[in-house]
């Protein structure tokens, strides 16, 4: 056993500043749309504007004669695979003889301004030919079907509540736009310098789709504007690349926010049918539900999504008996994939709304029918699956409710409903409050061979100990590279650490999602400066390192840090995994699926014009267990910032 | 076409401009200066806000032949003070690309109002959209920045 420095500045639960910040507030910082390169060209993409059509032919003869364009491809043009996906290879990298949603890539143009790119595109002539689009899922193709059943389906209860509930579709709209540079390397591949999620899921797409090896298609994260589930899917990556391998120059993408609304999966909209049972006392006995999700024209991550849905969707609650079911389905609306919350947030508007239906039904409170339901540590899911960490359901309701209540409003026109247009003064204004509860995975589920690679390397630069951590996990702003720096620095108590840009040379990371990468890239960081402190320690018979010393089990020092050091470098890259999770059987959904479990509750406090519908949202008090916070600043900004998100218009 | 402008305190000079280009387009593409961001370019988000002649604009919406002999600053000429300073305490950055055009927007906010309310600081952030922060870290750069 060894003894990490707790004394360390800037280690595991402080909250340094961002190692990227002072360039962001001084503009420098260098994000995918800001990328330049000598002899560069524009790219820019011609799009669907039918939900469904057959495409009769395409005319490139005008485009091509216009000045300034180099290239203008289609699907003929790519080499590899036609078609990718992140679960199911079935979206085209252009269109092939159909197009299944308004939006779809048909052509591509490089020319050397993007005003002049935009131009060529449409000059394209496309001759398409109108087919009746399938815009409701209940007539679309299923994708996936995720029952999940426990004990009696036949149950019955004193108390019965059912509901329909229906939910939009909803837009990371992250502010920077997708957008990257590819530029063609000496070797026949390409380097390509893009804002994602998950570099290596790209490279696998890319390389397929270019027909090359995966080592020649070398990423590098580049500034990333947001990201919120939305980059996790292919955008300009493949269309950059082909252009830039095309013409041998460098060619940039830059989508424009109309474009961006197209360019990215949204989260889907559902229905979703819920009858919840209970005993006249509030016992949760049972709850059946049919969840329908709208997958758009291509699977993306749908299949998963519709997992959690399905397993997430009675809530935070203990019922002995469950009759769900969730289905997503194929349509001619836009892809719907991964955005915050991810399958969980559809099903919790609808339970939720159960729930106050039920108390109303029962005359208790809300927030008594959900602490007496609220599931514990030692729970079981629907899926049979034990709740094994803390489950402090009903504390954080109780946390909540406990806050006190915000002022009353001070009639500040800018601070009723309706705001400066003037539209009332008070009059017909109410203030509601109102509680919910919600119930999200963390990581990736289902059996999926989930891991990150990090590299550590303890070395001497000036006389002074410095490490140098490098993963490919991707910077989306929520503060990844501040943290593994954290991480490194406790575990090696050494100050001085620099986290390299996040690339193709090591490892894969996972994906930035799925609330995975504090402990995944963390956990990664962690299992390989312990690996490296191994190493020193073994070479000076130490057991720990304390404030720059090497000392032994008495902790006496037996080294300096710089001394043990000396002029051999410590270098380890270690793979680190979660616990296996497990496949649900496909007709009970009994099964492991998850890693753990993250809950949150809320508390919101809204005035509203009843006479106009109008409201203000006079504040959300938000209580979750966060486990430990590595950084409690960004751990604040997560919750805040996605709580904004699930105001609804956001 | 030909665009002569200051831009943070130099004279400088863009050729070839096709009279379509916007002023963000022009500092970013042309003379450098990528710091104003591109997130909407219609108006809406604020994120490539400048002062032009001392009065804060989308760039996005100034046509390039606009600035002709104007005086512009963007983020990049802002000397780095207690808004900057503000943001980075609080937590207030967390993507960045929001960042610029708040920074412009809140140092022209207290140039007018050294200690604004509540409402007065939404008010005056209305026109920029963050899509990472929820804004209260935002709210609190700009008290901090305040006192």
């Amino acid at each position: 056993m060894t003894t990490v420095d707790q004394a360390v500045r800037d280690g595991i639960g402080t909250s340094p500043r961002r190692p990227d910040g002072t360039l962001k507030v001084k503009g420098e910082f260098a994000f995918s749309s800001d990328l330049w390169h000598e002899d560069m060209l524009w790219g820019a993409t011609l799009r669907s504007p039918y939900p469904r059509a057959r495409i009769r032919g395409i005319d490139l003869t005008a485009a091509l004669a216009l000045p300034g364009v180099y290239a203008v491809l289609t699907h003929e043009d790519v080499r590899g695979a036609k078609r990718y996906g992140l679960e199911i290879a079935d979206q085209p990298v252009l269109a092939m003889g159909e197009v299944r949603y308004q939006g779809e890539p048909v052509a591509i143009v490089a020319a050397d301004h993007p005003e002049t790119a935009r131009r060529a595109a449409g000059h394209i002539a496309v001759d398409y030919f109108e087919l009746p689009p399938v815009t409701d899922p209940e007539e679309g193709e299923l994708l996936r079907r995720v029952p999940v059943r426990t004990g009696d389906p036949h149950a019955t209860a004193d108390v019965v509540v059912t509901g329909e509930y229906e939910v939009g579709m909803q837009d990371q709209a992250f502010l920077g736009p997708e957008s990257g540079l590819a530029v063609p390397a000496e070797d026949g591949g390409v380097e390509l310098y893009v804002a994602t999620q998950w570099l290596h899921v790209d490279q696998k797409q890319v390389a397929a789709c270019l027909g090359l090896p995966a080592e020649k298609v070398r990423l590098s994260l580049s500034g990333v504007g947001g990201a919120f589930g939305a980059r996790e899917d292919l955008s300009m990556q493949v269309h950059a690349s082909m252009l830039a391998l095309h013409t041998r120059r460098p060619v940039k993408m830059v989508y424009g926010r109309e474009e961006s609304f197209y360019g990215h999966v949204h989260r889907h909209p559902a229905k979703l049918r819920y009858e919840h049972g209970a005993t006249s006392g509030g016992d949760l006995v049972y709850v059946r539900a049919r969840i329908v999700l709208d997958g758009g024209a291509y699977a993306s991550s749908s299949t998963a999504v519709a997992a959690n849905a399905a397993t997430l969707g009675i809530g935070p609650y203990e019922v002995p008996n469950v009759d769900m079911e969730a289905s997503v389905y194929y349509t001619n609306n836009p892809p719907c994939g991964a955005m915050r919350g991810f399958g969980a947030v559809q099903a919790c508007f609808a339970y939720e709304s159960q729930m106050d239906k039920l108390a109303a039904a029962l005359g208790m409170s809300p927030v008594e029918v959900r602490i007496r339901n609220a599931m514990t540590a030692g729970s079981r899911m629907p899926t049979g699956q034990v709740v094994e960490g803390p489950a402090p359901v009903a504390s954080l309701l109780a946390r909540v409710r406990a806050r006190p209540a915000p002022p009353p409003s001070t009639l500040d026109l800018r601070e009723l409903p309706g705001g400066v247009a003037n539209t009332t003064h008070g009059e017909g204004v109410v203030r509601g409050v109102g509680y919910a509860i919600g119930i999200k995975n963390v990581a990736f589920s289902e059996g999926f061979d989930d891991y990150s690679t990090a590299r550590v390397r303890l070395e001497l630069i000036g006389g002074e100990p410095a490490v140098l951590v490098h993963t490919a996990a991707a910077e989306v702003g929520q503060g990844v590279v501040t943290v593994q720096a954290q991480i490194a620095r406790t575990e090696l108590g050494v100050e001085r650490v620099t986290v390299a840009t996040a690339d193709t040379t090591v490892g894969s990371a996972g994906s930035s999602s799925a609330s995975r990468q504090t402990y995944m890239t963390g956990g990664a960081v962690r299992a390989a400066c312990q690996a490296v402190r191994a190493t020193l320690l073994a070479r000076v018979g130490g057991a720990g390192i304390v404030g720059g010393k090497v000392v032994n089990a008495a902790g006496l020092v037996v080294a300096d840090l710089a001394e043990a050091i000396g002029d051999e470098p410590i270098e380890e890259t270690v793979e680190w995994r979660h616990r296996p999770t497990y496949p649900i059987d496909p007709e009970t959904g009994q099964g492991n699926a998850h890693v753990q479990y993250a809950f949150a509750a809320h508390r919101a406090t809204v005035d509203v014009d009843v006479e106009l519908g109008l409201v203000k949202v006079v504040e959300i008090a938000t209580a979750q267990d966060v486990g430990k916070a590595v950084n409690p600043l960004a751990v604040e900004g997560q919750i805040q910032g996605v709580r904004h998100r699930g105001w609804g218009w956001h | 076409m030909r665009v002569n402008c200051t831009v943070n305190g130099e004279k400088r000079q863009a050729d070839d401009v096709w009279p379509g280009e916007s002023l963000l387009y022009v500092l970013r593409e042309r003379l450098g200066l990528p710091g104003s961001k591109n997130a909407c370019e219609q108006g809406e988000c604020g994120s490539c806000t400048v002062y032009l002649d001392g009065t804060p604009v989308c760039s996005c919406l100034v046509a390039a032949g606009q600035a002709e002999g104007r005086d512009v600053v963007t983020v990049e000429g802002l000397e780095f003070g207690r808004v900057q300073e503000a943001f980075l305490s609080t937590g207030a950055v967390q993507c960045g690309f929001c960042t610029p055009g708040l920074v412009v927007a809140v140092h022209d906010l207290l140039a007018r109002n050294e200690r604004p309310s509540d409402p007065d600081i939404r008010e005056a952030l209305a026109g920029n959209l963050c899509r990472c922060t929820g804004y209260e870290k935002i709210l609190d750069a700009v008290r901090l920045a305040a006192r």
